[in-house]
């Protein structure tokens, strides 16, 4: 049992924080913002020629052959600089969906551009009343002589208006909710019938909402099998939710330090704030979440290998339940601290707050995962 | 990065459970299942089962009878022993004085009470509470007078755990007046058998009798009963504290107590149906049980960072434990009192003679119930913990 990085995770950690160290303080973000698609794409390719576009690739596909623990150093340094580069939906979940089910040949044509940052994508996955269940899907793929056309709408797709590639769930077969029946496809984002209504989401990133409409695309589009891909959605969707864990936990980290150092600066009645009982204790509570939510990352990075895919999806659920619980109580008491200032858009605080609070309602929030881990007959 | 236990760990563990599911006295075993106190036989004897077999002290250095075990074993020893459930040793010898004296005691100190403390022939308890010092600890009064070839001991203790079955106290005595309150106080052994001890029970809310109050009369001990140096007493209190950072979440514990509820919620029915088909209960179960696996793995971390650092610098991690630790073990004992529902009320009709299996798991309920309140106020309440942590960790 270990829980210290080894030497090259180590290098890792160092070159990824010094990167944004020097590139990703808060006034550069806000000028990154701006930018077309509300990202840098100088970043990006700076993130590329540090290789980190390509950790989790196989060497065979031109990668580094990370593994878990190498995404969640990555994501925790993302989530610490608050960074709006789409890290997310490129490499953890397109390039998830490539590692776990592409072909040779869907490697080949997509994998290089993602490791050398000139090509993004993005998951177009929620539906208007889906919801948390990867299963309820109501875009329909119909086979058309060897390809497939497309039919239906996408919501909040997160690099959807930047992406080069989209990776569609659609049903091929069955009803709505039906967990059989599910295809995963790359759908060009320039495709015909491919419509996009872009816009900055309440965390400063962008995504769209994307209508399919009698799109079609060729037989090589397939990600998987066409008529039973649930697991794998499910497979790259847990790996989401770890990345995101890990985010969650850079974010709190920084959420804490960037508190703590507010209150021991900031004096009212003649001293700083911070050598206030109260406040010394919330304070402390906070990093009580914090580590219990590191720990619980932790946890759920390690349970990524887990062989059994239901104690795998059951140890991320309960990962997810943590974080969820640790990040509220951490980001809102964060801004309570700071008080009025923290109400601000000036404030980095807020900012921190602000994604943490869309973590929450990602892929799952606390009850739905919370009722997952119950149904599956609890942790002991 | 690698949380998979070692085949040798886990051959280890199976290897304790056996041992005590051959050893561990049946019916001492359903009394810690149903959270009944145990008499002090029952208490020694198994102890005593425990030292035979060479695990009773297992932490201690090898020369005074420990196992040489890895931080990990030691993690494994102490999560099957409190989730089989069976008795923890004796923590005011194993784990408080024994450690002091073989650390700061001389030759003959160690020589003299190590292996009594080892096979339990004296029961120790715990000087260091006293009405008017609690989370102030250094603030106390009880005083130790250097008298000839003797220490004359006036004062009064409380919280005194266990002082009923008490051979042996030691006491944090303020041996210089003038000092700065820290730097006043010693570190005393005696016994408790001595003129002028007098024990005074305290009965807690839940009924039991585990608290004293421990009154000193002019006592007299002999001067060689000094641990240590003069007026170094605090650093030693520190030292004691500070050991056993990690059994404090008491993980183990809390395990063996989930299993129960998630056992006894398919017995006792709500609506016609066993409780644990209810939704809300079992998501209330299902949160605890998540809590529960972040405690465990922030004690991992802190296990495994010991093992390869040392026990020198305290894990930043390690003041979670205690808080989380408490506050699970009480959320614990307040979901056996919802599967309980109106059974809750009737105090312990049956008795404890095991005669009415189908009612005696309800007896006790309440009352661990209400004598978990302590476990968030004893060993530094958890306010006092968020102090450490404040300024130890965030430096506020």
């Amino acid at each position: 049992m270990d829980f210290d990085l080894n030497e090259e995770q180590r290098l890792l950690k160092e070159s990824i924080d010094g990167l944004l160290t020097d590139s990703y303080d808060f006034e550069q973000r806000k000028k990154y913002m701006k930018e077309k698609g509300g990202w840098s794409k100088a970043v990006w390719l700076k993130l590329a020629e540090q290789g980190l576009l390509g950790l989790p690739f196989s060497e065979a596909d031109g990668g580094f052959g990370g593994g878990g623990v190498e995404t969640m150093i990555v994501m925790e340094a993302l989530g610490k600089a608050l960074v709006l580069e789409p890290y997310l939906a490129t490499v953890v979940i397109g390039g998830g969906f490539l590692r776990h089910a592409g072909s040779d040949a869907q490697k080949a044509a997509y994998i290089p551009g993602i490791i050398d940052g000139s090509k993004t994508l993005a998951f177009a996955q929620l539906e208007k009343n889906s919801r948390y269940d990867l299963f309820d899907v109501s875009t329909t793929a119909k086979k058309k002589g060897d390809g497939w056309v497309i039919d239906g709408e996408k919501f909040v797709v997160l690099n959807g208006e930047n992406a080069d590639t989209l990776v569609v769930t659609a049903r091929t077969k069955g009803d709505r909710r039906d967990s059989s029946g599910i295809g995963v496809f790359l759908v060009p984002a320039n495709a015909k019938g491919v419509t996009k209504k872009s816009y900055p989401t309440q965390d400063g990133l962008h995504a769209a909402d994307i209508t399919f409409t009698g799109v079609e695309v060729g037989s090589d589009a397939v990600i998987g099998n066409p008529e039973d891909s649930l697991a794998l959605i499910e497979r790259v969707v847990d790996e989401a939710r770890v990345a995101l864990c890990a985010e969650a936990v850079g974010l709190m980290d920084e959420s804490l330090k960037t508190t703590v150092e507010y209150i021991k600066t900031r004096k009212q009645f003649g001293v700083a704030i911070g050598s206030f009982q109260s406040l010394q204790h919330r304070a402390s509570d906070m990093f009580v979440a914090a580590e219990q939510a590191r720990s619980m990352s932790m946890f759920a990075t390690m349970a990524n290998d887990f062989e059994n895919a239901k104690e795998r999806s059951n140890a991320i659920a309960a990962a997810k339940v943590q974080i969820g619980k640790s990040l509220k109580f951490v980001g809102q008491q964060a801004i309570q601290l700071h008080g009025g200032i923290g109400m601000t858009m000036e404030a980095k605080i807020g900012h921190y707050f602000k994604r943490l609070t869309m973590i929450e309602n990602s892929f799952g929030d606390t009850d739905y995962h919370q009722r997952r881990v119950a149904d599956a007959g609890g942790l002991i | 990065m690698d949380l998979a236990f070692t085949k040798e760990e886990q051959a280890f563990r199976e290897e304790v459970r056996q041992f005590f599911r051959d050893n561990v006295p049946p019916d001492t075993r359903r009394k810690m299942v149903e959270g009944r106190h145990l008499s002090k036989d029952e208490m020694v004897n198994w102890w005593r089962i425990l030292n035979k077999k060479g695990w009773g002290v297992s932490h201690w250095p090898k020369q005074y009878g420990g196992t040489g075990w890895t931080s990990v074993q030691h993690y494994i020893f102490n999560e099957e022993l409190q989730s089989y459930p069976a008795p923890q040793p004796l923590a005011f010898g194993v784990s408080m004085v024994g450690p002091v004296i073989y650390t700061f005691g001389n030759e003959e100190q160690k020589k003299k009470y190590l292996p009594r403390i080892a096979n339990v022939d004296d029961w120790w308890c715990q000087g260091f509470s006293e009405p008017g010092s609690g989370s102030d600890l250094a603030s106390l009064k009880t005083k130790a007078e250097r008298r000839g070839d003797k220490w004359i001991i006036n004062g009064q203790k409380t919280w005194t755990t266990l002082a009923q079955h008490a051979d042996m106290i030691f006491c944090l005595c303020r041996t210089d007046n003038n000092a700065k309150k820290q730097m006043g106080i010693s570190f005393i052994v005696f016994s408790m058998k001595s003129k002028g001890v007098t024990v005074r029970p305290i009965q807690t809310i839940d009924g039991g009798h585990e608290v004293n109050e421990v009154f000193f009369d002019d006592v007299e001990v002999p001067i060689e009963n000094l641990i240590g140096e003069e007026n170094k007493g605090w650093d030693y209190a520190k030292f004691l504290l500070g050991n056993e950072r990690t059994g404090i979440a008491r993980v183990g514990v809390s395990k063996e107590r989930l299993r129960r509820i998630r056992d006894l919620a398919g017995k006792v029915e709500a609506g016609g149906k066993p409780i644990i088909q209810d939704a809300a209960f079992r998501e209330k179960l299902a949160a605890c049980e998540i809590e529960l696996k972040a405690l465990e793995l922030t004690q991992l971390r802190v296990v495994a960072d010991e093992g390869k650092h040392g026990k020198g610098k305290p894990n930043p991690a390690s003041s979670v434990l205690k808080i989380k630790g408490s506050e699970i073990q009480q959320t614990t004992t307040e979901l056996l009192m919802e599967v309980i529902g109106p059974f809750a009320a009737p105090y312990d009709v049956h008795g404890d003679d095991g005669s009415n299996e189908a009612m005696d798991w309800t007896a006790q309920i309440a009352p661990s119930y209400f004598n978990n309140r302590k476990v968030s106020i004893y060993g530094g309440s958890n306010e006092i913990q968020r102090n450490i942590i404040a300024k130890a960790v965030l430096g506020l």
